[in-house]
């Protein structure tokens, strides 16, 4: 008979990416590269919104992007066009990116001499709201087709980001989308939520957006006024 | 929805800590779930099984998984209610101004090795 004995863990299932994650923002903090965290669910306007976000900072950050998904590369090649430097991930069937899957990317990415570096996550509201990725700070898209209902029913995405793009907000006289709803619900997960409404396919909010995006990559590269 | 990757990340945890404590193989592995993760127990068990298969460390490891239940702290009448049942509501005063106390914990608790 095998001699068994008990190991007690008490650690959490996250506590490991969670190490790594903080490792990893603490390097890219030292390193001078702000890595922004984008994350909706698929069709919110990730791609579009990043195609208006690079055209408004590429003249004031060298911005690289990497693109997660589970299979192809057609946001790839549609960021690629902004003159972006842009790399496609693919995590193989995993729903979101971890800390470690991260890090391979931005060395794939050759962040030497990249300011911004801009993760579009997973299309997915749940798993990646898991993983630290080891961000410099979360962001989320919700469009308003997805209905304004969406913080009560995925309270953990909404209470990881530091800013919450309203987005397609061309579209608000067709939907039953209630604005103040929205944000008092996401307000109530995250009383420390930046809302920005915009459209990206017009550029309605886009400065605001871009304002804010500027001001953060300016305090964490330790310049106030970048 | 995410139970493989999960499955994943506590095998990988484990086997660093098999490699630190000098074990030869895992016989039993102890979670603690809260109520609310967004973890499904049977998935985690489906997945568990098929990646254990995989892994020599896990190929005899049962998991147990420990239900914590959910409990809801009210702000306005300083009282605590199970989650589950009443959700974001106070069933005591009807206010929303109410925060999670634990039930969305998700923890490894202890190994049985050999």
């Amino acid at each position: 008979m095998k001699e068994v004995r008990i190991l007690e863990i008490k650690q959490s299932v996250f506590a490991d990416n969670d190490r790594q994650a903080q490792e990893l923002r603490e390097e890219l903090k030292e390193k001078g590269v702000f890595l922004l965290n984008l994350m909706s669910s698929p069709g919110a306007g990730k791609t579009t919104t990043l195609m208006r976000t690079i055209e408004g900072l590429k003249d004031t950050f060298k911005i690289g992007v990497m693109e997660a998904d589970i299979d192809s590369d057609v946001d790839a090649r549609t960021i690629s066009q902004s003159g972006a430097k842009v790399i496609q991930l693919h995590t193989g069937g995993m729903c979101h990116l971890d800390a470690g899957m991260t890090r391979q990317g931005l060395e794939g990415l050759e962040t030497g001499d990249v300011e911004l570096a801009i993760l579009e996550n997973v299309g997915n509201l749940v798993c990646p709201a898991e993983f630290d990725t080891g961000a410099s700070k979360n962001a989320m898209i919700l469009s308003v087709p997805e209905g304004d209902d969406k913080p009560l029913k995925y309270p953990l995405m909404f209470s990881v980001c530091d800013v919450v793009l309203i987005n397609k907000i061309d579209v608000l006289p067709y939907f039953d989308f209630d604005m103040d709803k929205c944000r008092e619900y996401i307000l109530m997960r995250n009383p420390n939520a930046k809302i920005i409404p915009v459209c990206a396919k017009t550029g309605e909010g886009m400065e605001e957006w871009t304002g804010w995006l500027r001001d953060e990559v300016g305090r964490w590269r330790g310049k106030e006024d970048e | 929805m995410h139970e493989l990757g999960v499955v994943f990340h506590i095998m990988d945890s484990l086997e660093k800590v098999a490699q630190e404590n000098e074990v030869m193989g895992i016989s039993k592995v102890v979670l603690e779930l809260g109520e609310v993760s967004t973890v499904i127990e049977d998935y985690l068990q489906n997945c568990w099984k098929w990646a254990a298969k995989k892994r020599e460390l896990f190929a005899e490891a049962e998991l147990v998984v420990e239900k914590l239940p959910a409990v809801t702290w009210c702000d306005d009448c300083k009282q605590t209610y199970p989650t589950v049942e009443y959700g974001k509501i106070c069933p005591h005063c009807g206010s929303p101004q109410t925060w999670l106390l634990q039930g969305n914990e998700f923890n490894i608790k202890e190994i049985e090795v050999y």
